[in-house]
């Protein structure tokens, strides 16, 4: 199935949830609304043409405090049809919060718990978002692009 | 059993005679360094060259290092990889629940400084020694098991220099220097 | 020695520390349940994060009921190094030693997937020659032999069989030698580089890799006999933990534990990258031999079965690297590796099929740079680790370390 097809197929339900496209990447990608992606994600899972059952990667990314924006990717791979899929989503910066897909994949939680923790990125509808990998008191989200390290926890020196 | 018999077998053992003369120091120090146990746990890659270390090629028990799952049970603490934030006041809490005498082994350059993840690594800890006390550093990325053997050697030989009678001396010094 | 009046005042100068009180670390950490929420029967557990049958620094919570398991809830994170944060700051070709300190016991395998990568972003990875592709398979596969014995061998502790690990160890210890040879490295290599190796293989190591699978073949028969075919391995691990191919599927669970669960994936025959279609091979399924698909030995059996595979594998590639792609005079391992790494802008996603499953890497290269703008390692123990909770509900306490050592997790991969 080619991204032309899926184009139609996610156009077709849903009209207007598609910004644009992104021939570069690979596997193609479709740029789609923050609003419209639990339910794009819930027709490509249980659509008979795609299946994608499986979702591969979750990521976070901070464009930078200049352009304003997060954005969020997803890797999406069918199983029985061998098709791989990448879905973005750009969010504000300032407040970025998007839709939870774990109750789709229940991979996904821990992947979204991850881009929670280590930018800030806000899922809603997320059964249990709190940090993964760093302690409860951490400050800050460390992969924000202007992020500066604390300079002590729990009285020990972080930054050198 | 007759007395040939008896005097082939190098004689009866009835606990007479034999008597060796020593300082009690050298006991203790002999004692202790003969069956370091450490606390058997790992944090990263170096431990799982401590693993092979323990294991058949290199044969950590021939020098009586025999791994133990209790810190209660344990003399040596080796830090076998990097101690993050998280982590530390963990490790922290497992020296003190050691009994003493306590060695500790800070095995790769994670645990010494910080190592590869000294200038980016937010949330490494840039050496343990910064949360307990290290008695014998083991450079390496991951060390080598005779590196790791090397390490184990210098801290008996650290324990043999050891004394049990309090550093009068020192103590005194100390206090003039407190009160300075 | 110690007088009377020492040890009073020892006592008086001791105070006890804060980290030994038991509400100080859970502050930071804070479990999921709630003490005043559990039944009456009901207890928490707290396992690890220092616990030996933990693989590492694993904590889990565990809500037990007398010897029965009602939830586990696993806590991550206490290896976290940053890999991302470091990958986004140096060069590509400085990030490969990070990428082998993820997957600790199969470093190979990492830093040829993230090459792989890089080099489909420089779009080179036609370009590599064959007897390049031929070696990296070869280490790539010696080391995948190497993690699966750590795998096999610490899951035999875990059960409490200790000659398997002491077996498996001497036998790792060969391809540890063979790859510091190679490398000069013992665990972490750095050896695959972008477009290339760091050198050619030493004179000699294919015929001792050859020396060395003809050593090994019986050596993994013994363990078969040994372990895999203990009636008392066996029941401790049949029909414990059964993994359903649905729940794997969701959970995004890959390598030998998707395979355990039944179904043929592998991105080896999947995905056909570099020269594995050259390569005959098989894939081993779980079929359910001891008890139910998908359960504890099923998946240490697809582990040992890999380890024959991989060593039709290496058979294969000593033949052609002594065949068709010997060593000669004018190969360089080097002439392809760019002088400059600087991919044009684009997003990437690349995966390779390590020991424990999906490795992907997440590039994004902003065309202007030499670091990766963003790069997102996907770890398979991440994942694997995730589907804990589901598997272990209802089983034993000491069930439950069975099921955690059949994962094969490395927290390394899991933290980051």
């Amino acid at each position: 199935m080619k991204l032309d097809q899926l184009k139609e197929l996610i156009q077709s339900e849903f009209p207007d949830s598609i910004i644009g496209e992104d021939e570069n990447s690979s596997p193609q990608a479709l740029l789609i609304k923050p609003e419209f992606i639990h339910s794009v994600c819930v027709l490509l899972h249980a659509n008979e043409q795609t299946y994608f059952d499986q979702l591969s990667c979750l990521t976070g990314l901070d464009n930078g405090p200049e352009s304003e924006t997060m954005e969020v990717i997803y890797n999406l791979y069918s199983i029985p049809y061998d098709l791989h899929f990448m879905i973005k989503v750009v969010l504000d910066r300032p407040k970025p919060s998007v839709d939870s897909v774990s109750d789709i994949w229940n991979g996904a939680n821990w992947h979204e718990r991850e881009a929670y923790d280590l930018y800030g990125i806000h899922f809603n509808n997320h059964p249990n978002l709190r940090r993964i990998l760093l302690p409860n008191d951490w400050e800050g989200f460390p992969l924000k692009k202007d992020y500066v390290e604390q300079e002590k926890y729990h009285e020990v020196k972080v930054k050198y | 059993m007759n007395e040939t018999e008896i005097s082939q077998i190098g004689g009866l053992k009835t606990g007479e005679g034999g008597i060796i003369v020593s300082k009690l120091d050298d006991l203790l120090n002999w004692a202790r360094l003969s069956s370091l146990w450490p606390v058997g746990f790992g944090l990263a890659c170096c431990a799982i060259e401590f693993m092979s270390t323990a294991s058949s090629a290199y044969d950590l028990d021939r020098f009586g290092i025999i791994p133990r799952n209790s810190p209660r049970q344990a003399d040596v603490m080796i830090v076998s990889g990097t101690v993050t934030f998280k982590m530390a006041d963990r490790v922290k809490r497992l020296y003190e629940q050691m009994a003493e005498p306590k060695y500790v082994i800070s095995m790769g350059s994670c645990a010494n400084c910080g190592g590869p993840y000294w200038e980016h690594g937010y949330h490494v800890l840039k050496g343990v020694d910064r949360v307990i006390p290290v008695d014998v550093y083991v450079p390496g990325c991951p060390p080598r098991p005779e590196a790791l053997i090397g390490g184990f050697l210098k801290l008996q030989e650290k324990i043999r220099s050891e004394s049990i009678m309090r550093p009068k001396a020192l103590e005194k010094l100390m206090e003039q220097k407190n009160e300075a | 020695m110690w007088s009377r009046r020492n040890i009073t005042r020892l006592k008086l100068n001791t105070k006890i520390p804060l980290t030994l009180s038991s509400t100080y670390l859970q502050k930071f950490e804070p479990l999921k349940h709630k003490e005043s929420d559990l039944k009456s029967e009901e207890m928490i557990d707290n396992v690890g994060p220092q616990h030996p049958a933990t693989h590492g620094v694993l904590r889990l919570e565990v809500i037990s009921d007398g010897e029965i398991v009602k939830d586990v809830v696993p806590h991550i994170g206490y290896l976290h190094r940053c890999f991302e944060k470091h990958a986004e700051s140096l060069a590509y070709n400085q990030v490969i030693p990070y990428t082998d300190r993820m997957d600790y016991v199969a470093a190979m395998n990492n830093e040829w997937a993230f090459v792989m990568g890089v080099e489909k972003m420089l779009d080179i990875d036609q370009e590599i020659p064959k007897r390049v592709e031929y070696i990296r398979v070869l280490v790539a596969e010696l080391n995948r032999l190497a993690s699966h014995f750590v795998s096999i061998g610490t899951y035999g502790l875990d059960i409490g069989a200790i000659t398997p690990f002491l077996w498996m160890m001497r036998d790792r210890e060969h391809i540890l030698r063979m790859l510091e040879w190679a490398s000069g490295a013992r665990m972490l290599y750095n050896y695959i580089w972008v477009g290339g190796l760091f050198y050619d293989l030493p004179v000699g190591f294919e015929e001792q890799a050859k020396e060395f699978v003809d050593y090994l073949k019986p050596k993994l028969k013994e363990v078969e006999t040994l372990l895999i075919s203990n009636k008392i391995f066996i029941e401790r691990t049949a029909n414990v933990g059964v993994l359903p191919l649905d729940l794997a599927v969701n959970y995004g669970i890959t390598g030998p534990m998707i395979r355990a669960s039944g179904l043929k994936f592998d991105l080896r025959k999947v995905d056909k990258y570099s020269v594995y279609p050259e390569i005959e091979f098989n894939v081993p399924i779980g079929k359910g031999e001891m008890g139910n698909i998908g359960d504890c030995w099923d998946r240490n059996w697809v582990r040992y079965m890999e380890c024959l595979e991989s060593v039709k594998i290496i058979e294969q590639c000593v033949e052609k690297l002594l065949g068709d792609h010997k060593r000669t005079r004018e190969f360089d391992p080097r002439q392809m590796v760019p002088k400059k790494i600087r991919p044009k802008a684009q997003d990437l996603y690349v995966r390779a099929e390590n020991p424990k499953g999906e490795l992907g890497f997440f590039f994004r290269a902003d065309g202007r740079s030499d670091q990766p703008f963003r790069c997102k390692a996907r770890g398979p123990s991440f994942s694997n680790l995730s589907v804990l909770p589901e598997i272990s509900k209802g089983c034993m306490i000491a069930d439950l370390f069975a099921i955690v050592g059949s994962l094969d997790l490395l927290m390394g991969e899991v933290d980051r």
